[in-house]
């Protein structure tokens, strides 16, 4: 058996047989939605969730697990339940948006009638 | 680290995709192919969920467990510097384990008991973290070369099917590019030192090699089992490519430090462009997996302790009208 380097079993003499009680519900509480905003002017971005008791505890530890790296300029964080989304069966309620090419501006070309009119008119 | 989920080749239990609705099944298979992912609202055969929990959860614990080996390393580190960097480090690995703790939680098993699963020896680990890092030679080869295999699997899983998994392997990959370059410079370190660091170095690599050769897992067997699972993008490599993978890319790099490895037939077969070695010792992996291994029982006891030393202050925190529901990605 080797000697242990940690000093909560070399030190602290912890039962290593020792068994708890299982976590019971909530015990790692509920879960918040995470938005990260990298600079001012820049969208929030949803970036993953944490688990904590309240609002306030959550943007602490988001602050921990999302912003360890890189820059940031705010966080928002908001209760899981609060979210309401559509479902993924129904994604083809949104199919139709490709063939509205009405709303795109691209597809509005003027040039060839100006062309042609000038040209009837004898220019 | 490290998601090479250990399947145990004794378990017959939901191997078969019987019972599914073929239509779903098949609409599902075709997104898959299509290279789309999976997201945790869709519909998904009762095996893919159960395997990439089983995973993910593995994956989730292996990090927390990894962060054990190198913890006790930070308060002798040597100088201020490589304190400061293996904190961060360290606190990575408990960070990735909530990401993965996170995504395993979006397909229906609740955090608590993943950790009551974890505790109780229930669910595995990586097998590697229950050996000890007894020197601080230990602590650099586990950054290093341990971490190298993780970023193999790792990076191998990020391009599987299922969204969030692959959302979080993203964050963690990027991540681990430091650990690697961390584990690096304290390795060439101790290998360009004196006599004395070199031998440390030697004598660390020496004791890891056989757990590293245990990191990806047995040979696998061919089964229709893993077959449906390479299918459906939850297992992205097997365990002899992903080990192969790994010696292409670190033995050149270990000799080049002229550093020695404890296996006299480790070659490259330039006729096949595959690497010979000597099969591990797989009775030990089995051992030691199976909770018979040198740390077994004090990664868990500090778990155990941790869980339950910090449990008044979470109950004195929670809010009372606390309400679970399940996160969305
Ligand atoms: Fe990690
Ligand atoms: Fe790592």
């Amino acid at each position: 058996m080797h000697k242990s380097l940690d000093p909560r079993v070399n030190r602290a003499a912890l039962d290593v047989e020792q068994q708890i009680e299982p976590l019971g519900e909530l015990d790692q509480f509920q879960t918040f939605e995470v938005f990260h905003q990298k600079k001012r002017g820049q969208q929030h971005v949803h970036v993953g969730i944490v688990h904590a008791p309240n609002a306030n505890m959550a943007l602490l530890y988001a602050k921990e697990q999302y912003s360890r790296r890189g820059t940031t300029a705010n966080l928002w964080v908001c209760p899981s339940s609060c979210v309401t989304a559509t479902e993924y069966f129904d994604e083809d309620i949104f199919e139709t948006t490709n063939e509205k090419t009405y709303r795109d501006p691209a597809v509005y070309k003027v040039m060839d009638r100006i062309k042609a009119y000038k040209e009837r008119q004898g220019k | 680290m490290y998601g090479n989920a250990y399947i145990d080749p004794k378990d017959q239990k939901g191997k078969t995709v019987e019972g599914e609705d073929p239509v779903k099944l098949a609409e599902f298979e075709a997104r898959i192919l299509a290279g789309e992912k999976i997201e945790p609202q869709d519909w998904m055969p009762a095996l893919y969920r159960k395997q990439l929990i089983r995973m993910i959860e593995q994956h989730a614990h292996s990090e927390i467990i990894g962060a054990l080996p190198e913890g006790t390393w930070i308060t002798r580190a040597p100088g201020f510097r490589r304190k400061l960097a293996l904190m961060a480090k360290v606190q990575d690995e408990v960070g990735h384990a909530q990401l993965l703790y996170s995504a395993a939680e979006t397909l229906g098993k609740p955090r608590e008991d993943m950790i009551n699963d974890l505790i109780t020896g229930k669910s595995k680990y990586s097998n590697v973290f229950n050996y000890p890092a007894i020197t601080w030679a230990d602590s650099a080869i586990i950054a290093w070369l341990i971490d190298a295999g993780a970023i193999v699997n790792q990076l191998a899983n990020s391009k599987g099917s299922y969204g969030p998994y692959c959302r979080a392997l993203e964050r963690i990959c990027y991540e681990e590019s430091f650990h690697l370059k961390y584990g690096h410079d304290n390795v060439v370190h101790l290998a360009t030192g004196t006599a004395k660091q070199r031998q440390m170095v030697q004598e660390a690599l020496t004791r890891w090699w056989q757990p590293i050769m245990h990191f990806f897992g047995p040979p696998d067997r061919v089964s229709v089992h893993t077959e449906v699972l390479m299918k459906w993008k939850v297992k992205m490599m097997s365990n002899d490519d992903m080990r192969q993978q790994y010696l292409d890319m670190y033995v050149p790099k270990i000799w080049d430090l002229g550093l020695e490895l404890p296996d006299p037939n480790l070659r490259k077969n330039e006729e096949t462009g595959k690497w010979e070695y000597t099969e591990p010792d797989w009775d030990e992996f089995k051992r030691v997996i199976n909770g018979d291994g040198p740390c077994n029982a004090e990664r868990l006891a500090v778990r155990r302790m941790a869980e339950e030393k910090g449990r008044w202050v979470r109950r004195a925190i929670l809010g009372e009208d606390a309400k679970y529901s399940v996160p969305f990605a």
